[in-house]
């Protein structure tokens, strides 16, 4: 195993935690960087090219050669950008109810569980082990027109009866919340767990009440967590066409809908390259953007 | 005295929070009830509606078509990308947090890309690239695929568990005259095991829960996620429930088993 090369067996060793002056690092990373070059940049560059593709006139579906067009980046855009903001705005929404529901939940999980810390973290994570799509399914089924929700609802006189959940924008931003809860709520309980309780009792002590103390000294102190859980929750949400395609309607599609019916019904590999590619420069500006403000780099 | 209801009032606001995350936790556990006893259906072709109680579905959790062999392929493709995920994650993992060298930042910027790229665009772009090589998608296009999206997590999860360690403990082992090799063999590999054992975990169950980027790169290959896309439009049999219940609570047990055992270890 590469790892246990010590180049050098002298006491290089764990003093300032960081060995130096030596190849072991670079056998280390090899295998790995190789596989994330070959199979993240390289796929990356090469939707890039196909992104500038034009088939040619009376070739076979699916054929295309490189004219460096750009202007399939406007065209795409233009044709698509009611799905491009939607995508924006419902993953913006999705983010936003995620923290509202996350972060009551990460606090009371850090500071108010006592001996049930564990069993709750376990909770958290515990509806993943069950298949996303089974339970978005299974939301589909709950809120859908047969459901026992709508079913419930129209037990209630005025409730108009055509009332539906399922095929709404607000069905699809549920899903959207609810699938990338857990992505919210655990940077949010390790910002919170790390935070010292006698910094809250300090405030205390300098007559801060419980709000005062909340808003001024944890909420700070949590902000990496916030930072991480929003992103961890808008870009996976942003890219999202799972949710849309079972709990929306062909009205509530997101651009993820689009570059995979581009791909797969249509195969219009240069529009969908050109779309995934502006997805990903959007986001990356965005999440660039937004640690520059929130001032944290510890990310990674 | 004050009054019951102002009592209720009092113990209503203290438990404010409580009350808040058990509602929060109703929510998270809707859907795994609701898959969970409609696998109990007796339900025929489509599982929409209850139709009454029946262990068919779980003493036969292959009857419906193509759903074991699903299942199969997601495990193979699971413990494939897993192991090598883990390793090569791990190792980069130990070079980050052991090591000085040149292109570190360069390192955490290709680690992080991955996790920063929404799902549909590392599909999308890898199958452009095996399209534009002419390569079929199929079951090594998709274990491909799952090893580059777990790596980064397991560098993270490993990487935060290196961090932990107190550098005492190996500096103690060199101290009693552990040579380098010996001290990451009996030391630092042992303690960072939680820390390699919760990555494998956690790149299993992204692995075998992965739908968006296994689309893409799967060509005619079926996995458990794909099979139940694909048939949500006819309506989904129940024995995918099953499988879903039966995996939830699996990896339950394998969880509380490794915190048990963890307490264990450090109360000896």
């Amino acid at each position: 195993m590469a790892f246990l090369h010590g180049a050098s067996s002298t006491h290089s060793g764990p003093k300032s935690g960081l060995k130096s002056r030596s190849i072991t690092p670079y056998l280390l990373l090899a295998p790995g960087l190789i596989w994330l070059v070959t199979f993240f940049i390289i796929p990356i560059l090469s939707l890039a090219s196909t992104s500038t593709m034009v088939r040619p006139e009376g070739a076979q579906v699916g054929t295309y050669v490189q004219e460096l067009r750009f202007q399939n980046y406007v065209d795409a855009f233009v044709s698509n950008q009611d799905q491009y903001l939607r995508s924006f705005v419902y993953a913006g929404i999705a983010t936003l109810l995620a923290l509202a529901i996350a972060y009551p939940l990460a606090y009371m999980i850090a500071f108010k569980s006592g001996k049930y810390r564990n069993i709750l973290l376990v909770l958290v994570v515990a509806p993943f082990f069950t298949s996303f799509l089974l339970r978005t399914i299974a939301w589909t089924q709950i809120l859908g027109d047969e459901g026992p929700v709508i079913s419930t609802l129209k037990l209630i006189p005025f409730v108009d009866d055509s009332i539906r959940l399922t095929a709404t924008p607000f069905a699809v931003v549920s899903g959207l919340t609810y699938n990338f809860l857990p992505f919210m709520t655990l940077p949010l309980y390790a910002s919170l767990e790390r935070i010292d309780p006698r910094t809250l009792e300090a405030a205390g002590d300098l007559y801060a009440n419980g709000f005062t103390t909340f808003r001024k000294v944890t909420v700070p102190l949590s902000m990496p967590g916030v930072v991480a859980g929003t992103l961890l929750t808008f870009i996976p949400a942003a890219g999202d066409y799972v949710n849309a395609a079972l709990l929306g309607n062909p009205s509530t599609k997101m651009i993820g809908n689009v570059i995979e019916s581009r791909f797969f019904a249509v195969v219009d590999y240069p529009t969908a390259a050109a779309l995934s590619f502006t997805l990903m420069a959007t986001i990356l500006i965005l999440v660039t953007l937004y640690i520059r403000k929130s001032g944290t780099d510890e990310l990674v | 005295m004050p009054s019951l209801n102002h009592r209720a009032a009092r113990w209503f606001s203290r438990n404010l929070i409580r009350i808040y995350a058990g509602l929060a936790f109703i929510y998270l556990f809707i859907p795994v009830a609701y898959t969970f006893a409609f696998s109990f259906n007796d339900a025929g072709k489509s599982n929409l509606v209850w139709q009454g109680f029946t262990l068919d579905n779980w003493k036969n959790p292959c009857g419906a078509p193509q759903v074991c062999q699903a299942v199969a392929n997601s495990l193979q493709i699971g413990i494939l990308s897993t192991t090598i995920a883990t390793v090569l994650g791990t190792m980069i993992a130990f070079a980050l947090g052991r090591h000085k060298f040149r292109g570190r930042t360069s390192t955490n910027l290709l680690i992080f890309l991955p996790m920063a790229t929404p799902e549909v665009v590392l599909g999308a772009s890898l199958l452009a690239m095996f399209l534009n090589l002419r390569i079929n998608p199929g079951f090594w296009t998709i274990v491909i695929s799952h090893v580059m999206f777990c790596i980064s997590f397991v560098v993270v999860t490993v990487k935060a568990r290196i961090a932990s360690l107190d550098p005492r403990l190996e500096q103690a082992a060199m101290d009693l005259y552990a040579n380098e090799r010996e001290t990451f063999r009996y030391v630092t590999l042992p303690l960072v095991m939680p820390g390699i054992a919760g990555a494998a975990l956690l790149a299993f169950s992204l692995s075998f829960d992965d739908f968006i980027i296994t689309n893409f790169n799967s060509g005619v290959v079926s996995t458990f996620p794909k099979f139940v896309y694909v048939s949500a439009a006819r309506g989904i049999p129940a024995q995918a429930n099953v499988i879903g219940s039966a995996m939830f609570f699996i990896a339950l047990i394998i969880v509380i088993v490794g915190q048990v055992v963890s307490r264990q270890r450090k109360k000896s």
